[in-house]
């Protein structure tokens, strides 16, 4: 119980730290960009607007730093993230709702099968040492890990989109043929067009699975009570899963919801090459657009998503491993 | 109904093999209790998961047969190996604590061996879990409990609670005791031999603790350097040591009761199983050595119904 | 990129002796990646990689930024790779581009790893409330998504020059290491030859100094590499989405450019996927050299041979 508070208190800290940053940043750059973000759409921003921007950004006020800082997090902790730009007037809130959806589609999808095939072949692989699947895994994946994730996804937008036509290389559905609606042709679309980018994900991520569950395999096929299983004469599946997977998954739990800063990272370059409509496309347009408001409340969702996962990853350590269960 | 013969054992390296086995030959029949003692490092732990089929590479089985019941288990699969497993003969670990599944409660272990070797029902399962359990004094609620939650005594007594399972012909133990204190060494070192007398399985019995398996086994092999130096009646051993480093080991433990002596160690460190000496293995450490002992390596030589391995004894130029 | 690979334990084992001294330790590295195949084939990439950045002049004869020739041409002998839709010749802009990727790589990869080493062993060593603290700051950043701080930062500083690229990356890049670096200090902290120079009076700043930093030398080598990765990753893709400095010669900055274009769509896929390749090879031999010394520190990973056992009751040959 402790040590939930605990984590969660750290949480709490990187939360303060993410909005402090969210705070300092445009302040400490020289040249302040938001002097000069703020000239450019200020004829067509009501009062209202101009006033939350001035809190935002600290311009044009005579106020203290330290009574913007506290105006600041007030604003946000009441949920107002300020309107956007870009796409005024629509609040910042309400546009990142609209793009919410296809990138946790996307990266929903992608990252489950990602963890639960690279897991999978981690361990038969580690099972299986010295065996030619041994032997061609790990190189070939560290390798693919080491790839940049946009390339990947302008190979195959080459390769399956431009030169044989068998999946859309752009956008989350046909604008211009399609409206969204729950109707069978609309999600037959969306998913046609989710395929590449998802495949592109599944690759860019599933080698980190794979290795790091091969390691820990690996330490774990060691543990004299593996040996101890194979004395007691148990059927090798059982060995490999009961005994073994499931205690090398449990250190790596985190890891993965750590890794998941790096899945998101990948999801913003993927989905700017496919100008697939998710949160990340919409955080490059929002940059290229000066539009800083929408740009900071993308960058506290995907932290606090981030953060989230963690949590999760943290409460599910807890729960697997019988020894944190019964700590003081 | 155990007969280990020429067993040798290699490390497969990338620097080159290092035999940690050397030809190692013994019998153990029905009931007995076999005590291997060595220093660490001297191929003890390595014979015994040789002879349980358990190594794992870089280790592997260069020479030599184990028969069990008229069958030789070296070469045999998995698949062919499981039959025997556990209900003819099992296996204590040293360290309870590494050798239990930490995330499986102690009965769901148990269960998983009893599955692995015949249908049975839940209740029976349950059943025969609770009476191994008692048979080592534990309360029969801890099946629910896990490894973390036991007492390092209590884990080393289920460990052997598990191993009694099917009451197989011979339970192989790893250092059972050497993780425990005194109090519970002696204890239950005591156990084991009530339940042995009781159930009649013979047991290997491997330590480095040569005053404590001296109260309990029948016969005593002590190994060097990967070899065995000598083998006889625990008795016998004890009263009249043959090999030097015998002698050696025996001196190092003071006798409560008798006369006060000086503790003679045995100067010198066991030899790197990579680089080991000329001739006899010993002959850097033993006081006895002349000139041959370089220059020829000596075979075990029967000698007063013991095995020894010594030159020496050999030509009878050593008396006792 | 690439997602850090965890699972390797970073702690040295009781047993295992330290290393003696950064020389030998060096040299030990340097035999060992002789005989690892996989760091071999790494570092002989990365070796080229390395004499393209210092002599390009020899190896390409055009201009990278001339838009000298006729647009859009397709491969030939007098351009390797063809020319791009400005008329530069798309060979010598790559080759060109290589020093900037690689002085990002080693600067960042170095600096990450001095602030780490700082960081990390300070903790580590001084403990108690600079250790928390410490701690929190390591951990917090740990937490926070790297990728869209980046972009934050270069947003607003918008797009930076490669400078302002290596020191974002470097300032928000050290944390892994420094925690990875932490836990191998602790390790390491109360073994017996530190205790003797702590004894024989040395000073704090030099044990560390001294002692204990060259017998981490395996981990600081792994650690540098990972580093390097990265910051090849990070700044290649905040240059593709038009964050660097789009007058650089780099391969980013190509690739961006080919985006711009949308040269995949116009029949022009080399401008786009080249650049891209070479990021690749460039990670991918990091990433060799990476594996190989997880295995060359934890010999538990190396390759095994499989024995093979013979089904029946063969008995093995004496």
């Amino acid at each position: 119980m402790r040590y939930a508070l605990r984590r969660l208190g750290f949480f709490v800290v990187t939360l303060w730290i993410a909005l402090t940053l969210n705070f300092m940043l445009p302040r400490l750059m020289p040249g302040n960009p938001a002097l000069a973000m703020m000239s450019k759409f200020h004829g067509e921003l009501s009062p209202k607007a101009l006033n939350a921007l001035e809190i935002l950004f600290g311009v044009n006020t005579k106020e203290s730093l330290l009574s913007q800082y506290f105006g600041y997090l007030h604003q946000i902790l009441t949920g107002n993230f300020g309107t956007s730009l870009s796409q005024y007037p629509a609040s910042v809130s309400s546009v990142i709702g609209s793009a919410i959806w296809w990138t946790l589609g996307l990266v929903g999808i992608a990252t489950f099968l990602a963890f639960v095939l690279g897991t999978g072949l981690g361990i038969v692989s580690a099972w299986r040492r010295g065996s030619k699947l041994d032997s061609v895994v790990p190189p070939t994946f560290v390798i693919v890990s080491a790839i940049p994730y946009f390339w990947i996804a302008m190979v195959l937008v080459l390769i399956f989109g431009l030169t044989l036509h068998w999946f859309p290389s752009q956008g989350g559905y046909y604008v211009t043929t399609d409206t969204p609606g729950l109707n069978f042709t609309f999600f037959q679309d969306v998913l046609n067009h989710a395929f590449l980018p998802a495949v592109s994900l599944l690759i860019a991520t599933i080698g980190t699975w794979i290795l790091t569950m091969r390691n820990t395999m690996i330490t774990t096929l060691a543990e004299d009570y593996v040996r101890m299983a194979r004395a007691k004469g148990l059927p090798n599946r059982r060995i490999m899963l009961d005994y073994a997977a499931r205690n090398a998954i449990l250190p790596n739990l985190t890891g993965f919801a750590m890794s998941l800063g790096f899945v998101v990272s990948g999801a913003i370059l993927i989905e700017y090459v496919f100008n697939y409509p998710g949160v990340g496309y919409m955080l490059l347009q929002a940059v290229s657009s000066e539009d800083y408001p929408l740009m900071q409340g993308l960058f506290l969702l995907i932290t606090v998503a981030v953060l989230f996962a963690i949590l999760v990853a943290d409460v599910l350590t807890a729960l697997l491993d019988p020894r944190t269960r019964t700590a003081r | 109904m155990l007969e280990v013969s020429g067993l040798t054992v290699d490390y497969i390296l990338d620097r080159g093999n290092v035999r940690a086995v050397d030809d190692v030959s013994f019998t153990v029949s029905r009931g007995e209790f076999l005590g291997i003692v060595g220093e660490s490092g001297c191929g003890k732990s390595t014979l015994l998961f040789a002879v349980a089929q358990l190594l794992a590479p870089p280790a592997e089985v260069a020479a030599g047969t184990v028969t069990f019941d008229g069958t030789n288990l070296v070469g045999l699969t998995d698949g062919q190996l499981s039959a025997m497993r556990w209900r003819d003969m099992s296996v204590v670990m040293q360290s309870a604590m590494n050798a239990l599944n930490p995330v499986k409660t102690i009965g769901a272990q148990f269960k998983d061996a009893m599955r692995a070797h015949g249908k049975f029902t839940g209740q029976e399962i349950t059943t025969r879990s609770a009476d191994v359990l008692k048979m080592v004094g534990i309360d029969p609620v801890h099946l629910g409990s896990y490894p973390h939650q036991l007492s390092g005594g209590m884990r080393q007594r289920s460990m052997i609670a598990m191993a009694m399972l099917f009451t197989p012909d011979l339970i192989i133990m790893d250092e059972p005791t050497s993780a425990l204190d005194v109090v519970a060494q002696r204890s239950l070192m005591v156990q084991i031999k009530e339940l042995q007398l009781a159930f009649g399985f013979a047991v290997i019995f491997v330590t480095h603790d040569m005053s404590l398996i001296s109260h309990f086994s029948d016969r005593l092999m002590v190994m060097y350097a990967g070899q065995v130096d000598e083998l006889g009646v625990t008795k016998t051993i004890f009263d009249r040591p043959l090999h030097p480093y015998t002698q050696g080991l025996l001196e190092a433990f003071p006798s409560i009761r008798g006369p006060r002596v000086p503790l003679k160690g045995i100067p010198g460190n066991p030899p790197d199983l990579s680089r080991v000496p000329s001739g006899c293995r010993f002959r850097p450490r033993c006081p006895y050595a002349i000139d041959k002992c370089a220059e020829l390596a000596p075979d075990l030589y029967p000698l007063d119904g013991s095995l020894v391995r010594c030159l020496r004894r050999e030509d009878g130029s050593l008396a006792s | 990129m690439a997602m850090p690979v965890s699972g390797v334990p970073t702690e040295t084992p009781a047993t295992q002796a330290p290393e003696l001294g950064s020389a030998r330790a060096l040299g030990r590295i340097g035999r060992a990646v002789r005989l690892n195949r996989k760091a071999t084939i790494g570092a002989v990439l990365l070796g080229i990689f390395i004499l393209i950045a210092l002599f390009p002049g020899v190896i390409a004869h055009d201009s990278p930024t001339q838009d000298a020739y006729a647009p859009q041409l397709g491969i030939s002998t007098a351009h390797l790779l063809g020319t791009n839709h400005y008329g530069q010749d798309l060979f010598a802009q790559l080759v060109y581009g290589t020093r900037n990727v690689l002085i990002i790589a080693f600067v960042v990869g170095l600096a990450t790893t001095g602030i780490a080493v700082l960081i990390g062993v300070a903790a580590a060593y001084l403990g108690g409330l600079a250790d928390s603290s410490l701690n929190v700051v390591t951990d917090v950043l740990l937490v926070i998504p790297l990728f869209p701080l980046l972009i934050v930062i270069a947003a607003y500083a918008h797009g930076g020059t490669t400078l302002v690229l290596i020191a974002a990356i470097t300032l928000t890049s050290w944390s892994y290491t420094a925690r990875q670096l932490r836990s191998q200090a602790l390790t390491l902290r109360n073994r017996d030859f530190l205790e003797a120079a702590r004894v024989r009076g040395e000073r704090p700043l030099y044990i560390i100094l001294v002692e204990l930093i060259p017998t981490m030398t395996s981990l600081l080598v792994a650690a540098f590499l990972t580093n390097a990765l990265y910051a090849v990753l990070f700044a290649s893709s905040l240059q593709f989405i038009g964050l660097g400095d789009p007058n650089t010669v780099s391969w980013g900055t190509t690739l961006y450019w080919a985006e711009n274009n949308a040269a995949l769509q116009t029949g022009e896929p080399l401008w786009a996927i080249a650049p891209g390749f070479l990021i690749a090879t460039l990670g991918a031999a990091f990433a060799l050299l990476n594996y190989a010394f997880d295995e060359i520190g934890n010999p538990a990973l190396r390759p095994v041979r499989k024995v093979r056992k013979k089904k029946g009751n063969e008995e093995r040959a004496g």
